[in-house]
């Protein structure tokens, strides 16, 4: 009975799901909603609705059934002119808008190694890491003061290579933390699924632990200060007057050149999540990618059929490794300022929930949940802070226990308990959805093969019987 | 010759602790005499100049005249560690399965032991204690870590790991670590929320601070004094009662029967009449309250606690108990005192034998080198015959 339900209610979403979807009412609908979504943000800078409803339409319209070159010309408004345009505005929807890019190119590279390939790594952060310090120490005045205490001051104030060295660290970034990943991989490869885990995540840590303590003998990574100041690629003078003629009145203010950077990186950002789509898409449909799966499911079987397990099991690794390196690189230069803090075990496990809550092995999947979790973590809890705090500011009290909400503590701060939402995603996952959200497209065919089946086969055998009484 | 007959009992309770005087003192000679053929190696290089310089003593001399308190500490620690590696290897021989949360159980035990003598020292019942009076309070709160932390362990199992029994090996590992990041911040609420901050320190009370000297050795043409504080010596005293009574609890109860016969062969088990849910809740709560046990004793010995406390320990722990070979409860044992000792000796010599370019700070990843060079080259760890084909 219950089932029966449980059946009538995924149906019912799957027509909705389809009404919303097809036919033209549906693309006209979807546009309408995304400009009063576009409108409502434009408006209320401030908004946390408003912004979910833009994400929302987002996602219909990536859903809607049309061309792909309308939807493609969608993406290019909504990339290039929406976003820019209330981004300047508030720059704080643009600073989600380069997290969520960063985190799902970080949960993208982790989806290839656990997803794909089923390796549960737990010291991913290690691979950021390399990259943010890979720029950092060749893009600051590091290596100027190899000899030097932390703390003192750089002698001169040249860096060591010009800032548009940048866009070739980017290549670089791929290329050594792609090599960090077949490094640290080759020792732990043969070890089994849990001990492989806890040994990542004892890498993540000696990377931690190097980065805070590799102050001496030579001060190569200014210890738990962190280097600063790296820095970011020039940008070109005469094409910024030029953009600030169309974008100023638009936006209501003279965009100052801290603005252009954040433009910039998310760009950047958005161009570099594109290609690492591009490439997680076509690594799932090769031959790799057939032979990760077979790995993930019966390593033994995978074996007798001819897979050379270490070769692919290093290209998990490095493939997820390059696309965290490039990561790094970016966020060192758009934050100008990196330390050792940033790439703690938490930092891990916020992108394996982004990938658990997503779905594993599923591209879209996880960039909706790096989405969610970037959301919940610096909107959603942030504004419930705010209420909070605002609560407390009140005369308010609670109507039936009598308590008044100015005596309520002040270590009650949502926003700082990032552990217990990452924790509490993976619990409710694994036991209610362990799929995801959007589940993979081969595991949606698994799981299909439970729900619908019923259905199907008392079709057929009412037809039957129809077939017999006639 | 005729062979000495005990009872089954005193034999299951003598022979840990002939395993642990084994074991302390042979994994203390052994790694004490590879210390001192490095020292005495490192005669005359530019590392004894160095320490010549500063400590007017050679390399040789110096390694030596610190040795016999480096032990006393490591081994001090070595306890504590395999207390908490007994969870992870009970849990790990009847579900095999890492109880990532594990190293939460022990924060939670150690925050329930210290709040309880805060609240004796608010109430006025600690100061004007005498010396047994003292140890009366710290055993009730090791009791109360222990109930607390059984319980959680308990708790955790029914409603994280129980419905995932029978998941692929990387689902329950995942929801392990969710618990263990939910139960971080949730320590973190609750005792947040009660005071403001959320550390905590040990009330000061009894002599548990001071120390006595063990022995005077003349080494190296110095008299040295070895010191041992009586915190250390009730940390040792405790983990050995804990150790003897698990193995008895194990190897020569009906219950223990029931969790040996679990461990080997789930179904089977179940056929036999063994209530397969309700002993792999008694694991859980037994290696819980151990973990809790270890928590009060870890607290008593560090004095100040945070909810993040139980993260490394927890994962040095694991380290032992893998290092001993998981699933083996002397394994766990013999793998906590060899880490114990092995991590000191990190803090206490690695700066010097570096001339200061590595220092104690490496001593936190040094498990991890153990964890990996234990896993690559003998994954069945050194006493791990029984779990060779599991692992």
């Amino acid at each position: 009975m219950l089932k029966k339900i449980t059946l009538q209610i995924s149906h019912g979403i799957h027509k909705a799901f389809l009404f919303l979807t097809t036919g033209k009412t549906a693309l006209i609908c979807a546009i309408l909603y995304l400009l009063l979504s576009f409108l409502l943000v434009y408006a209320s800078p401030r908004s946390l609705i408003a912004f979910l409803m833009f994400l929302s339409a987002i996602l219909l319209v990536y859903y809607l059934k049309i061309d792909n070159r309308i939807k493609f010309s969608f993406a290019v408004i909504i990339a290039l002119i929406l976003i820019p345009i209330f981004g300047v505005r508030n720059i704080f929807y643009l600073e989600v808008i380069f997290q969520i890019s960063v985190f799902s190119a970080l949960a993208l590279g982790l989806n290839i190694v656990v997803g794909f390939a089923g390796l549960l790594d737990l010291g991913y952060v290690a691979f950021y890491a390399v990259g943010a310090y890979l720029w950092a120490i060749f893009g600051s005045q590091q290596l100027f003061m190899l000899h030097s205490i932390p703390g003192t001051q750089p002698a001169t104030d040249k860096f060591f290579l010009p800032a548009n060295m940048f866009y070739l660290f980017i290549i670089g970034g791929v290329l050594v933390a792609g090599l960090t990943g077949v490094l640290l991989g080759l020792p732990v490869l043969r070890l089994r699924g849990d001990y492989l885990a806890i040994v990542t995540l004892g890498f993540g840590e000696v990377i931690r632990v190097l980065a805070n303590n590799l102050d001496k003998p030579l001060n190569l990574t200014n210890g738990p200060q962190g280097i600063t100041p790296i820095q970011r690629p020039t940008l070109p003078e005469p094409i910024l007057n030029i953009i600030r003629v169309v974008l100023n009145p638009i936006v209501g203010h003279d965009v100052t050149i801290g603005e252009f950077y954040n433009l910039f990186f998310y760009l950047a950002a958005l161009v570099i999540v594109i290609i690492v789509i591009v490439v997680a898409r076509h690594l799932d449909d090769s031959k790799v990618g057939r032979a990760w799966t077979a790995i993930r499911e019966d390593e033994t079987a995978a074996i007798a059929m001819g897979i050379p397990l270490v070769r692919l099991k290093l290209a998990a690794f490095a493939a997820g490794a390059s696309f965290a390196g490039v990561m790094g690189v970016l966020l060192s230069a758009s934050r100008t300022f990196i330390s050792p803090e940033s790439f703690s075990f938490m930092q891990s496990i916020g992108v394996l929930s982004m990938v658990i809550l997503g779905g594993l092995g599923s591209i879209p999947g996880v960039i909706v949940g790096a989405a969610v979790v970037v959301v919940l973590n610096l909107q959603v809890l942030q504004s419930f802070s705010l209420y909070l705090s605002q609560l407390r500011q009140s005369e308010a009290v609670i109507p039936i226990i009598n308590f008044a909400w100015k005596n309520l503590s002040n270590q009650l701060d949502p926003a700082k308990y990032q552990r217990m939402l990452f924790g509490l995603i993976l619990i409710i996952m694994m036991i209610y959805r362990p799929g995801g959200l959007i589940p993979a497209a081969r595991r949606k065919r698994e799981l299909k093969a439970d729900v619908i089946e019923p259905i199907e086969a008392e079709s057929v055998a009412e037809g039957e019987v129809n077939h017999g009484s006639a | 010759m005729r062979r000495i007959v005990i009872s089954p009992v005193l034999r299951e309770i003598l022979r840990p602790i002939g395993q642990i005087i084994i074991f302390v003192s042979g994994s203390g000679a052994v790694l004490s005499a590879l210390l001192l053929l490095i020292a005495f190696l490192l005669r005359g290089s530019a590392v004894d100049q160095a320490t010549f310089e500063h400590n007017k003593i050679g390399i040789f001399a110096y390694t030596l005249v610190n040795l016999p308190q480096v032990l006393i500490d490591g081994v001090t620690i070595g306890f504590v560690y395999a207390a908490i590696a007994l969870g992870y290897t009970m849990v790990y021989g009847v579900l095999e399965f890492i109880n990532f949360a594990h190293s939460e159980i022990f924060a939670i035990g150690a925050f329930v032991g210290v709040e309880i003598l805060i609240a004796l020292d608010n109430a006025g019942k600690l100061s004007g204690l005498s010396i047994w009076g003292a140890y009366g309070m710290v055993i009730i709160a090791i009791i109360g870590g222990m109930i607390a932390s059984g319980g959680m362990a308990m708790l955790m199992e029914f409603v994280a790991y129980r419905p995932l029994r029978g998941a692929p090996r990387l689902v329950p590992l995942i929801s392990a670590i969710g618990v263990s990041f939910f139960l971080q911040d949730a320590i973190r609420l609750t005792e947040s929320l009660t005071t403001g901050q959320f550390n905590r320190i040990f009330p000061t009370f009894g002599n548990f601070s001071e120390r006595f000297t063990l022995a005077r050795l003349g080494l190296a043409g110095q008299v040295v004094d070895v010191n041992i504080q009586y915190k250390s010596v009730m940390v040792i005293m405790a983990a050995v009662l804990m150790l003897v009574g698990l193995n008895y609890l194990v190897n020569a109860t009906r219950l223990g029967k029931a969790i040996r016969a679990v461990a080997q062969d789930r179904p089977t088990a179940s056929l036999m009449g063994i209530n397969v849910n309700r002993i792999i809740s008694l694991t859980f709560l037994i290696g819980g309250s151990l973990g809790g046990a270890a928590g009060v004793l870890y607290a008593l010995k560090f004095t100040k606690i945070d909810p993040f406390i139980g993260f490394f320990p927890g994962l040095k722990a694991f380290t032992a108990a893998v290092l001993g070979g998981i699933g083996n409860i002397t394994g766990a044992l013999l793998g906590g005192i060899v880490l114990g000792m092995l991590e000191t000796f990190a803090g206490s010599y690695l700066s010097i034998f570096t001339m200061g370019a590595a220092g104690a700070e490496y001593k936190d990843i040094l498990a991890f080198a153990i964890l990996i060079l234990v896993l690559i080259f003998r994954p069945s760890g050194l006493l791990g015959e029984q779990v060779g084909q599991k692992a």
